[in-house]
């Protein structure tokens, strides 16, 4: 450390100047911080002050900065030196606006202001600038794996961006379901009637395009590597195998229609009976005449049962709703309507669901004279040679049995995912579990006759096909991050990540062909994909001190990390998204970032000058996601809402990346409690990392061990779920626990570091 | 029970004509902005916004339902649509804009055309009144239109309902807002015969429209 | 500010001695105040109502209306037709639409006007009084000519249906119209704007033929004002007024309430504000009397 030069910028604008006392905060930074260079400055983001701070760089040396000013969530423009270590020391958001005003608080404002400087001081001794990811690749091509309507959008975007395109598709020819449609709901103005569906001209622009290259009746056998360098190889009915190198892949595998013989109830399987893929074929073979039934009888009266099979809470059937079926039933109905006005067309629902421009084409269908009926199926049975369909009329609440000729099931739609991952690793378990210590398989284990077959047969230790959110569907983060999956640089487009119609379907093949180029983009400069966009930092382990306990490996949220023959961890930095949940699951600590790392956060927790057990000032540790709580606690202050003077706030990546060391440290050192807040867990998770707050959860439900050996009550480490959004909530929970550590009392464990 | 009715559908048997168009059409033909029926959503903002709705036998969310499921009887010999104030709550409300004021009231009139609307509803009785009172010579006099209100069931309880509204009537009276001298000669319009015979052709006219079906 | 003129469709309740006699009474004062000058339509009929549905088509009360607009475009070409009465504007304007949009039934229209000798071909616009004030003066202008202040009084809004919906003025929200409690403060008055019974119906024509599920809408718009504090009830209405007024007493007589809730026409308030004498602003015409707004209008 002879050439490092530490130097600390405070800033005494914003009223800091005249509120805080920058001598003893210079004071601290010099005798504690041990900082060589200490400047104050008036206005320090001013074009001005920002120019001290580089020149002092460039011509005097000084190798590492820390910021005393505002929260590091601000002024990031400003305050922008790629090259030079930065630790931020949250004044302005974290103590001059939350701390009540008035010379009643000056000592403890002024005691929040001081430890806020030595945490900085000793972060800031810790990092070192991430050297950038060595490992990164620079293949751009894109590889989507299903050539329907989703599939094909995907690949006419990219490659009019400009990127190379690999078209995997299974069946022999393009077009998938789109193909099956006699029309589509339309997606123009007026919004009136059912539209050709263009994929023709589609297919042929696809085909044509020199920048895409189809695989037709082709499968992918193996996908391995991270993005910029995934090697897949593309497999063909008669099993030639073409090895191919990509960046980034989007996963368009569409979906199956749910199969109708699981419907008896709904007469699935009786002659007068179909699905909307039935009848899609049927409207087909009309081709704008009369549609008859499959065994040519005539059609006078049709009825259309929504949510068959769907929308179920008994656990039998599908539980979502499949988002495009209203929409599909009033087009089916108007190809009736529209070949012979006289048809009887009838819409049983309980629930018409028209998204987007729906609700012109359902006013369109009105006065097209079909009847719309609020009502619920019971069952559908054969009667004569139609069907009587028996329902609740649900507006005026009667029981009716309505005969027709043609009943059409609106379905819904299963994702075409693969291989259910969960499942299989609960299988491997069960497997190790019972078999005599084998070894593990770095590949999944034999897989059951009735899991479907993969889609993509990844390699990665934690399983071949992308992790599953709920229902079988490939979504990732429900409110924030479409598209996003699980493994890094590959992408859910249509309905396979979630239920959608055709409009939304092509939306998103947008979306991800926009992600997939961003994937490229960044792993060529090995760079970190969302959240942490642009983050060249990546774990690093110290393999010498491993006990390969393979917690990192089984709890990255990304699969970015497999196992060697060895059962050491193999890090994949491309496939990193950098929250660190390695780092906090490591027994050993062993797992750090050159920015990030069980020491910065360490020492700062240890940097601090603890008062006595009998001062009444405690000291409350918060850890705090730098996602939605951190924000959300810069929100609070910005809205000037105070809260507690003796809470210190670290920012942390994700809860996931909370190693126990720090909490235990914490109370130790005499911390009089700890707070963690994370984002919301669970099936409606709004964790950035999907599951670090789940992870954290999990290991803090040990620490009342650790409580119990302190002697120490377990009110002192106290977790939270926390929104972005929740500015005054972060507060209220800062004081309710400010008043719990009154109540318990100061920790006995001070003065003993 | 099962509401079960017949039709000749290809060999299906007694089952319903129901939610057939038959009566739908009908009300599209002779209704006043009878078209609107086809287009209800069903959400029910309609009855929900009705200062009136608990007194409403089938609110017009159901009204339109039963029009569609081919209640011809239930609708026409309803005493719902009686009990529209014209306040246009629900048309205003409405999102779909169904003009329902206006259906109500031409369902209301349909049903009085037919002979269909229930015997001694009062609004209707008060609708035809007034009517009749306007058209009379051109403007409604209100006293004569008060008395034949009070006295439409009868002497003696025409006598009750003046009585109890006496004290009202003389303060009106004295506030110079209700005339006896009415009850002998009002005010009117001087082309009395003009508007008699114009009214007497519009009549004519709404006539020769194609007659009820059923 | 030159005399603004238009062709007065004046209904069959403001005549005199009918119900809404002393709106009239007050309209002629603050138009005097204002310059307006209103020129009654000639020989005009009555609008038909919104209750006669039952008895007339619709072809014969557009007719009705369509009487009315062709002898207002051919004695006073050129002249906006105002009218007072929610129901008469609200009925001339939905009768107006149809006879504008639909070229069918304009060609029966004329074929029944025929026999009446006349011819409708268009006509100008049909408009309430409230939006004469609003739009071709405005709150500032109408202040103007106060001359006493309202101050004392404390006025609940009560706007009603027809002169809100489906029309409505322009600008305002179905729900929660705010023109008259302008006009209010306007005239120096106090308006409870919180006033929540605003826009509720009073039954309208069926105060006559359900007089009971009438009363319960009255006794709550009457409640409410009593909630807010209010000394009186100020409407657009010639319905709306006269079924609140008259039917307090009812009301007290069945439910044993103590109602005497003074409702008067914005109309008599301004004509107050401009210096109207009692008699001039229709105050006279009251059965529960507005005293404060007498007290005011008989000071010197």
């Amino acid at each position: 450390m002879a050439d490092n030069k530490f130097a600390a910028y405070l800033c005494a604008g914003c009223g800091l100047g005249e509120v805080l006392d920058f001598e003893t905060l210079e004071k601290v930074a010099k005798r504690e911080g041990k900082m060589q260079v200490i400047k104050r400055h008036d206005f320090l983001c001013s074009a001005e002050g920002v120019q001290t701070i580089r020149d002092d760089i460039a011509n005097e040396g000084v190798t590492h900065v820390l910021i005393g000013a505002c929260s590091r969530r601000a002024k990031t423009d400003a305050f922008d030196f790629p090259q030079t270590p930065m630790a931020r020391a949250n004044l302005r958001e974290g103590v001059l606006w939350v701390v009540a005003p008035g010379t009643d608080h000056d000592e403890v404002r002024q005691e929040m202001a001081d430890d806020y400087i030595r945490m900085g001081c000793a972060e800031l001794k810790k990092m070192a600038v991430p050297a950038g990811n060595p490992d990164c690749a620079s293949n751009k091509r894109i590889l989507v794996v299903g050539g329907g309507m989703t599939g094909l959008t995907a690949a006419i975007e990219a490659a009019e961006t400009g990127y190379e395109v690999l078209l995997v598709e299974k069946q022999a020819q393009l077009g998938g379901w789109a193909a099956k449609l006699h029309k589509r709901v339309p997606f123009r103005e007026p919004y009136a009637e059912p539209q050709d569906t263009g994929l023709a001209e589609l297919i042929a622009r696809v085909e044509a395009h020199p920048k895409i290259g189809v695989h037709l009746a082709s499968t992918l056998a193996e996908t391995a590597g991270a993005p910029g360098r995934f090697a897949v190889k593309i497999a063909t009915e008669s099993g030639a195998v073409t090895q191919e190198t990509v960046g980034a892949i989007i996963q368009a595998s569409g979906f199956s229609t749910y199969d109708l013989a699981k419907l008896p109830e709904l007469g699935g399987g009786l002659p007068g009976v179909v699905d909307q893929a039935g009848l899609e074929q049927l409207a087909k073979a009309a081709d704008g005449g009369a549609i008859q039934r499959a065994d040519g009888q005539a059609v006078n009266s049709v009825v259309f049962v929504q949510c068959a099979g769907q929308r179920d809470e008994t656990g039998t059937h599908l539980p979502y709703c499949s988002g495009h079926c209203c929409a599909t039933s009033v087009k089916q109905a108007m190809y009736f309507k529209d070949a012979n006005p006289d048809v009887d067309t009838v819409v049983l629902y309980t629930d018409l669901r028209m998204p987007g421009m729906g609700e012109d084409f359902y006013r369109s269908a009105q006065t097209k004279g079909v009847i719309f009926t609020k009502g619920k199926v019971s069952t559908v049975t054969a009667a004569g040679s139609g069907c009587n369909v028996n329902f609740r009329d649900l507006i005026l609440n009667e029981e009716v049995t309505l005969g027709a000729d043609l009943v059409v099931l609106a379905t819904g739609q299963v994702p075409n995912s693969g291989v259910n991952i969960d499942l299989v690793v609960e299988l491997a378990t069960e497997e190790q579990a019972s078999g005599d210590q084998a070894p593990a398989e770095a590949t999944p284990v034999a897989t059951p006759v009735d899991l479907p077959p993969s889609i993509l047969n990844l390699t990665y230790r934690q399983g071949p096909d992308l992790p599953q959110l709920k229902a079988g569907l490939t979504d990732s983060h429900f409110i924030c991050f479409p598209y996003e999956t699980r493994r890094t640089g590959i992408y859910a487009a249509g309905p396979v990540r979630r239920p959608m119609d055709m409009l939304q379907a092509t939306d998103d093949a947008t979306g991800a062909a926009l992600k997939a180029i961003q994937a490229v983009e960044n792993a060529a400069l090995g760079r970190a994909a969302h959240p942490r966009s642009g983050d060249l930092s990546y774990p690093i382990v110290r393999l010498e001190g491993c006990t390969q306990c393979k917690r990192c490996t089984v709890e990255c949220p990304f699969g970015a990390i497999d196992e060697d023959e060895r059962r050491f961890p193999v890090f994949n930095e491309s496939r990193c998204r950098r929250c660190g949940t390695c780092m906090g699951a490591c027994p050993v600590r062993v797992i750090s970032f050159e920015n990030y790392s069980v020491d910065t956060v360490g020492s700062q927790i240890k940097s601090l000058d603890m008062p006595d057990e009998f001062s009444e000032r405690p000291r409350i540790l918060l850890l705090a996601c730098e996602n939605d709580a951190y924000p959300a606690l810069d929100m609070a202050g910005l809205s000037r809402t105070l809260y507690s003077a003796f809470v210190r706030a670290i920012p942390v990546r994700c809860l996931g990346s909370v190693n126990t060391i720090w909490i235990t440290d914490a109370l130790n050192s005499g911390w009089d409690g700890v707070m963690l807040m994370g984002c919301k867990r669970g099936d409606d998770y709004q964790c950035h990392f999907v599951k670090g707050s789940e992870l954290a959860h999990y290991r803090l439900s040990k620490i009342d061990d650790t409580l119990k050996q302190l002697s120490l009550e377990t009110e002192r480490v106290a977790s939270y779920e926390v929104a972005i959004t929740d500015s005054q909530r972060v507060a209220a929970l800062i004081n309710d626990y400010a008043e719990t550590i009154k109540r318990i009392g100061m920790s006995p464990m001070k003065g003993f570091n | 029970m099962q509401a079960l009715r017949t039709t000749g559908h290809q060999g299906i048997p007694a089952v319903a004509a129901r939610y057939r168009n038959n009566f739908l059409k009908e009300v599209e033909a002779h209704v006043e902005d009878g078209e609107w029926v086809k287009m209800c959503m069903q959400c029910g903002v309609c009855a929900g916004s009705c200062p009136f709705g608990p007194h409403w036998e089938h609110p017009p969310q159901e009204i339109f339902m039963m029009i569609r499921a081919g209640k011809r009887d239930e609708v026409l010999k309803s005493d719902a649509m009686w009990m529209c104030t014209s306040c246009y709550n629900c048309v205003v409300r409405c999102p779909r804009k169904l003009p329902i004021t206006q259906i109500m009231h031409g369902i209301a009139s349909y049903a009085q055309e037919l002979g269909l609307a229930p015997k001694n509803q009062p609004t209707r009785d008060f609708s035809i009144q007034f009517w009749n009172n306007c058209t009379k010579t051109g403007r409604v006099n209100e006293m004569k239109l008060t008395v034949g209100l009070y006295f439409k069931d009868g002497l003696v309880s025409g006598i009750k309902q003046v009585m109890n509204m006496l004290p009202v009537a003389i303060g009106l009276i004295k506030a110079g807002r209700l005339n006896p001298f009415e009850l002998i000669s009002g005010h009117s319009p001087k082309d009395q015969k003009g508007i008699a015979a114009m009214l007497k052709k519009a009549r004519a006219i709404e006539a020769q429209r194609a007659p009820a079906t059923h | 500010m030159a005399k603004k003129e238009y062709a007065f469709y004046p209904g069959c309740s403001s005549q005199s001695k009918a119900s809404a006699a002393n709106l009239q009474t007050s309209v002629a004062a603050m138009c005097k105040t204002l310059d307006i000058k209103l020129t009654n339509i000639p020989d005009w009929n009555c609008c038909g109502a919104s209750i006669a549905y039952a008895g007339g088509g619709e072809l014969e009360r557009a007719v009705m209306n369509a009487r009315n607009f062709t002898l207002a475009a051919k004695h006073l070409p050129g002249q906006d037709i105002v009218a007072t009465c929610a129901a008469c504007w609200l009925n001339s304007r939905e009768s107006k639409d149809k006879l504008d949009g639909n070229p069918q039934m304009l060609a029966q229209a004329n074929e029944a006007l025929k026999e009446a000798g006349l011819n409708y071909q268009g006509s100008a616009p049909v408009r309430h009084m409230v939006e004469v004030l609003i739009e071709d003066f405005g709150y500032d202008a109408l202040k103007k000519p106060v001359v006493k202040s309202l101050a004392e009084i404390k006025f609940a809004g009560y706007v009603g249906c027809q002169t809100n919906r489906p029309f409505g003025i322009a600008g305002e929200s179905f729900e929660n119209p705010m023109y008259l409690d302008q006009l209010v403060e306007s005239m120096g008055g106090e308006a409870l704007t919180a006033y929540d019974q605003k826009v509720t119906c009073c039954g309208g024509a069926l105060a006559f033929s359900e007089p009971d599920k009438s009363q319960k809408q009255i006794r709550d718009i009457v409640e409410a004002a009593y909630d807010q504090g209010a000394d009186m009830l100020v409407t657009p209405c010639p319905l709306c007024q006269a079924n609140v007024e008259v039917y307090q007493s009812e009301i007290n007589r069945k439910q044993g309430t103590k109602f005497k809730m003074p409702i008067v026409y914005y109309s008599q308030l301004m004509a107050v504000a401009y210096g109207s004498s009692v008699k001039a602003a229709g105050l006279d015409g009251h059965i529960i009397a507005p005293t404060k707004l007498q007290q005011i209008a008989a000071k010197k």
